[in-house]
């Protein structure tokens, strides 16, 4: 929220430049909020149709309520991400370490660059590799898995022929955040202040055992800020889990299997070209649901990081 | 505990440029020895060598020899880890960790050096340590509140505190109290006073007062110029050097005359 009221009567000279710079700084702040109310506004009243309208006459849900048409999807939403963000997140906390603090200078230049690069492939491109070269040539692993470790719930069987699955989805998403989260972990790393890795070091520890005193606890807050970003792009990815997945099932653990879950976002861009009347309200709805998580999620995570602020060493 | 520090000929570079050249001198244990001279002139780059700590700036590498005790610091194959836990170091501005409350920072050390400690233990060693420090009274109420809670002074003890928690033989000092106010300064020169029954101490200081109030011996070192390496001018026991210096730049330093 923008600190909007000044306070009036204390009457300081504003200078010109000092106006104008306060005066955009507030538009700036309002506009988004004003963005942001406007979007939620636009979800909540397109969404009312679905409440009052009979499922029956909503051809999409065939007559289930809408409930049980949305929990799968629900589902399949946090359940890819999860995935994605639980191989990701090591992965780019380990990459940013190699740059910030493993490789030599030139190296980790030349790293950084070619992280940021990735960042830049459109997603389309990602989904297209995942289904026509990641998901073929990851299939036989699925199979080799269903059938010596399918006693364990995630790996049961029957394994998908295409190898289009959840897990398959999940894979080329913790691909497309791992360059945000990179990113943002190595600047994190990069601003740990000298004197307390010296401070680690002078005390007898290893590189690693700097690493872990000061380097990681110091960029606590910011690795996760860095993964609920990753994690809100995991989200909503639309066009990627659009073109991986193949989604006919419900709610399941299972990864390998040919009936797996959808996502929301994937859901809406499958089915929206051809959505008429009702059904388009039911989709907005979904995408409302879509909304709530990424708020909810978010405040997670403003509550986690707020949880130890005191420690945070900003006093 | 404390421990004998022989320098010999030792030259500290940085990339091809010379910093320091040519220190050769006799730290005795139980003792406390400063370290002034105008700044630039090397003597927190020497400091740094005693604990291989140098190393952590890339590019530095020295030529010559530090032995602690008789065993070569440089010698191939000695592991720079190792150095550290026997030769601690304090900052010149304190730097406890943010992340940790007083007591994990004062066991910060010792819980890389050996891993299992009890509860009872570890309470024992916070409490020794932070008495020894000169801290116990004033934060053993709050020992679970952050360590960049308490005030500068109160910060700079901290890390004197975590520095002797793991028991090394030497204790070095770059310009511990150049960040802290008159009464903060005069506590650590306190603590000082206290810790040399029991360690080897090192202390590189601006302030000269500081330097005749705490040490037994005093090395003063100078530069020639800019871009020449800093060299050692005159080692010799604290009261020689500030009353009767047997070089003349020495004499013109502790008088104010130039620096």
């Amino acid at each position: 929220m923008p600190d909007t009221a000044a306070p009036a009567r204390a009457k300081p000279r504003l200078r010109p430049g000092d106006r104008v710079f306060s005066g955009s700084a507030l538009a700036a702040g309002t506009l988004i909020l004003a963005i942001l109310a406007g979007v939620a506004a636009f979800l909540i009243i397109e969404s009312v149709p679905v409440v009052t309208t009979d499922p029956k006459d909503i051809n999409i849900l065939d007559g289930q309520p809408f409930w049980s048409y949305v929990a799968p999807l629900v589902f399949g939403t946090l359940w890819s991400s999860a995935i994605a963000l639980l191989m990701a997140v090591p992965v780019s906390i380990g990459i940013a370490l190699f740059i910030s603090h493993y490789a030599p200078r030139r190296l980790a230049q030349g790293l950084g660059y070619i992280i940021d690069l990735l960042a830049a492939v459109p997603s389309v491109v990602f989904g297209l590799w995942g289904g026509n070269v990641l998901a073929p040539a990851i299939q036989p692993l699925y199979s080799w898995l269903t059938e010596h470790l399918g006693w364990i719930p995630l790996f049961a069987g029957p394994a998908s022929g295409t190898g289009r699955t959840i897990l398959t989805a999940s894979i080329v998403l913790a691909v497309m955040v791992l360059p945000i989260i990179t990113a943002l972990c190595r600047e994190v790393f990069l601003q740990t202040p000298v004197l307390h890795e010296e401070a680690a070091l002078a005390l007898g520890a290893t590189r690693w055992e700097m690493i872990r005193t000061a380097v990681l606890p110091f960029g606590r807050p910011g690795i996760i800020s860095a993964s609920m970003l990753g994690l809100g792009r995991a989200l909503g990815e639309t066009m990627a889990v659009a073109m991986v997945l193949s989604s006919s099932g419900g709610i399941t653990l299972a990864l390998l299997t040919s009936s797996n879950p959808g996502t929301i976002a994937a859901n809406i861009a499958l089915r929206f070209a051809e959505a008429f009347g009702t059904n388009i309200n039911l989709l907005i709805a979904t995408g409302l649901i879509l909304f709530a998580i990424t708020l909810v999620v978010n405040m997670i995570a403003r509550w986690i990081i707020g949880r130890r602020r005191e420690f945070s060493g900003a006093n | 505990m404390s421990k004998r520090i022989e320098v010999r000929d030792l030259d500290v570079y940085y990339g091809k440029f010379k910093a320091v050249e040519g220190i050769t001198l006799n730290i005795e244990p139980r003792s406390v020895t400063a370290f002034i001279g105008p700044s630039g002139c090397g003597k927190s780059t020497f400091i740094r060598t005693l604990n291989r700590m140098h190393e952590v700036i890339p590019g530095a590498w020295v030529d010559g020899e530090v032995l602690i005790d008789g065993s070569n610091l440089y010698e191939a194959g000695v592991d720079p880890v190792l150095v550290r836990r026997q030769v601690g170091m304090v900052f010149q501005r304190p730097n406890p960790f943010p992340t940790m409350s007083i007591r994990e920072n004062v066991l910060a050390g010792v819980k890389l050096n050996n891993k299992r400690l009890s509860k009872s233990d570890a309470d024992d060693l916070v409490e020794r340590s932070l008495k020894g420090a000169n801290l116990w009274n004033e934060v053993k109420d709050r020992l679970e509140k952050p360590g960049s809670g308490i005030s500068g002074g109160q910060q700079q003890r901290l890390c004197i505190a975590r520095a002797i928690a793991v028991q090394p033989d030497v204790l070095l000092m770059d310009e511990p109290c150049s960040a802290l106010d008159p009464i903060s300064t005069l506590a650590i020169e306190d603590l000082i006073e206290e810790l040399k029954t029991e360690y080897t101490i090192v202390i590189v200081t601006h302030n000269m007062q500081q330097a005749s109030r705490v040490s037994d011996r005093t090395a003063f070192f100078n530069i020639a110029g800019t871009g020449q390496p800093g060299k050692l001018i005159e080692y010799d026991d604290t009261s020689t050097i500030f009353s009767n210096p047997s070089e003349q730049s020495t004499e013109d330093y502790v008088s104010g005359k130039f620096g």
